[in-house]
């Protein structure tokens, strides 16, 4: 049975950047590695993920020895990280079949759950203000490329 | 000196033209009102407003982006001395006095010395850049690729140390920047490189994506976790805006020093504001007559960081513009922007476009004066915009950081990989890794195996040509220096203490 984990942090940091150097290793062995003289497209990324394997590694065995007092990770809190990033993914979808106002209208709509506080008529309110601040600054005064309306109404 | 003078002429006369005047306003404006906003700094304002910049000529555009920049700034200690929450990090320890101040009734003249510091600290600053900065790109032209490679190795070192946290951990996060930074086409071979036969991604990623992702969102989705936080405006009407001229016999000491600090500080690779605020405060609570009173609202706590801070903001610039080298995350932004606009930023920026560089300096200068002329009249829209629920302001944040994103490439593949550095953002704040080393890694990805695959050539692939080139070999030297000072226990400690306020 393993040591007990000291630093909570430490030990999914420390795996994390394993996982990324040895990706960048594996996926450049692809990529012909070329001499020192004339380096390859792979010889930069293999040092440099091998360097990050063992550092990661050294994180990763450290927070098996070493007690922090605040090692444990903090609560994850799942909802804002999926509401805010759902939203963002609907916006990216929506923009150029549905147009800037619906896009931006769902985009506040679906964000606002993502706090604790879901207000119906403030987050009304604060989309309208949005919709018509963003045409007008973006559309209108920047004259960023968007279509205002979904394509299929002929704009 | 003649021709410091004709330099500053050609620049005040690019920098006072009507149009760049309202473009350094228009940025000065946009970034206090960001800036004053808890919770977003000036690295996510400067990402969020990027797109104003795209269809202006490049003097105009990296005109209004210093000016946000500064503005930026500035709206943080806003934040700081009227509800005790720092708008962004370098005004941490304005707080500390700030807002015993307000406490007492005086946050006119906290808001007021503020405001006069940072002008005195940013007309040094910039003064300092003009003399500065063309000796130093004359040294940086007699660059070869060894020690261009050399002084990347230090720059990132040095930002590795003055992170706060693991130094580990930091130095794992410089490296997963580079990484991340070589994913696209290889300018050698022409091999696609980590695109997973991904067109968009064959050109790389945007950095304002990273910048945007691990800043931007990243910051939204932890401040949501945090939930309500406790915002306590104390004052609705700030009155006696100038501090009286005892305040000012109080502070001169004050801002002289904190100017010099920060000035220093600021050119520091990895330095910048935050070092210069923190250092500054700490210095003026041993010298000052008045230490006594620090923490229970001197002004010269005020003063000192305040006018660090600024003056540190100004002189990381003189990395950028004569070595082509960022050192810090905005000033990796302010070099995504010049290339954006077509320029190549190094030392050849300033004899090729010397309108660009010294119309972007003494627009410096203008953009410091906005700021003091702007405080009296706006300081009530600021006070009315802290009265916004977070509720209703990180909708619109989100917004922005959307159509920023969107607006680059006119891409929605960009905002989903945006989304996938919002994700790698939040478990790095989970895992306590600092995003801020990633992106200055990220940046000098390209630039140093570039270096690094010339050096090699030049020297038949003999290594030790970085230790045989004087320069190079003093560089590397340095930083090698800086991690065996910054891993002895002695000062690891002090390291920590140093940052506990953050």
């Amino acid at each position: 049975m393993m040591s007990k984990i000291k630093n909570e942090k430490d030990f999914w940091a420390g795996l994390m950047f394993m996982a990324f150097g040895l990706a960048f290793i594996l996926v450049a062995r692809n990529y012909a590695m070329g001499s020192n003289v004339r380096m390859g497209p792979a010889y930069f990324p293999t040092a440099l993920g091998g360097l990050q394997f063992v550092l990661g590694l050294v994180i990763f065995v450290r927070s098996f020895l070493s007690h922090v007092e605040n090692g444990a990770i903090k609560k994850l809190h799942l909802r804002p990280l999926f509401v805010i990033l759902f939203s963002v993914i609907l916006f990216g979808v929506l923009l150029k079949p549905a147009g800037l106002v619906i896009a931006i209208s769902v985009l506040i709509m679906v964000s606002a759950f993502g706090g604790n506080d879901f207000r119906f008529k403030e987050i009304v309110f604060v989309t309208i203000g949005l919709v018509v601040g963003s045409v007008a600054v973006f559309y209108h005064g920047l004259g960023l490329p968007f279509n205002l309306w979904p394509e299929f109404l002929g704009y | 000196m003649g021709d410091l003078f004709s330099n500053l002429a050609l620049g005040f006369g690019v920098a006072l033209s009507i149009n760049n005047l309202l473009y350094c306003l228009g940025g000065v404006i946009l970034g206090t009102l960001i800036g004053v906003l808890p919770g977003i700094g000036p690295v996510a304002t400067i990402a969020m407003l990027l797109p104003v910049t795209f269809n202006l000529p490049p003097v105009s555009a990296l005109i209004m982006l210093a000016g946000i920049y500064y503005g930026a700034q500035y709206g943080g200690s806003t934040t700081a001395i009227l509800v005790n929450l720092p708008g962004e990090s370098s005004s941490a320890v304005t707080t500390i006095d700030g807002y015993q101040m307000a406490k007492q009734g005086r946050a006119g003249a906290a808001l007021g010395i503020a405001a006069i510091g940072s002008f005195i600290a940013g007309t040094f600053a910039t003064l300092v850049i003009a003399i500065a900065a063309p000796p130093l790109a004359e040294v940086a032209l007699k660059f070869g690729p060894a020690e261009y490679f050399s002084l990347m190795v230090l720059g990132l070192v040095a930002a590795t140390v003055l992170a706060h946290g693991s130094l580990l951990k930091a130095i794992a996060m410089v490296l997963l920047g580079l990484l991340l930074g070589l994913i696209g086409t290889d300018v050698n071979s022409g091999v696609a490189r980590f695109s997973f036969g991904i067109p968009e991604l064959s050109d790389g990623i945007g950095f304002v994506i990273v910048a945007m992702g691990m800043f931007g969102f990243a910051e939204i989705i932890t401040n949501l976790e945090q939930g309500d936080e406790q915002r306590e405006l104390l004052t609705k009407k700030v009155t006696g805006l100038l501090p009286t001229m005892q305040d000012f016999k109080d502070c001169s000491g004050a801002i002289m020093r904190g100017t010099l600090i920060g000035s220093c500080l600021g050119i520091l690779p990895g330095g910048g504001a935050l070092l210069a605020s923190f250092s500054a405060y700490a210095l003026e609570k041993k010298l000052s007559w008045n230490s006594a009173q620090f923490g229970k609202g001197a002004i010269q706590g005020v003063a000192a960081p305040e006018s660090a801070n600024n003056a540190g903001a100004q002189t990381s610039f003189i990395p950028l513009l004569t070595l082509g080298i960022p050192s810090n995350p905005v000033m990796a932004l302010m070099i995504g922007a010049m290339m954006i606009q077509g320029i190549a930023p190094g030392p050849q920026v300033m004899t090729e476009r010397p309108q660009l560089f010294w119309g972007m300096i003494a627009s410096m200068w203008v953009g410091n004066l906005m700021l003091v002329v702007l405080n009296l009249p706006m300081i009530g829209l600021w006070i009315k915009l802290l009265t916004v629920p977070y509720r209703m302001l990180y909708p619109a944040i989100l917004l922005f950081c959307c159509i920023g994103v969107y607006s680059i490439n006119n891409s929605a593949f960009d905002v989903y990989m945006t989304v996938l550095f919002g994700v790698l953002g939040y478990f790095c704040v989970k895992l306590e890794c600092e995003p801020a080393p990633l992106i200055l890694g990220f940046i000098l990805g390209p630039m140093m195996e570039e270096n690094l695959r010339r050096a090699m050539l030049l020297s038949r692939g003999d290594p030790t040509t970085f230790v045989t080139k004087p320069i190079s070999a003093v560089l590397l030297g340095v930083a090698l220096l800086l991690l065996f000072v910054v891993l002895s226990p002695a000062l690891r400690k002090k390291r920590e203490e140093a940052f506990v306020e953050d």
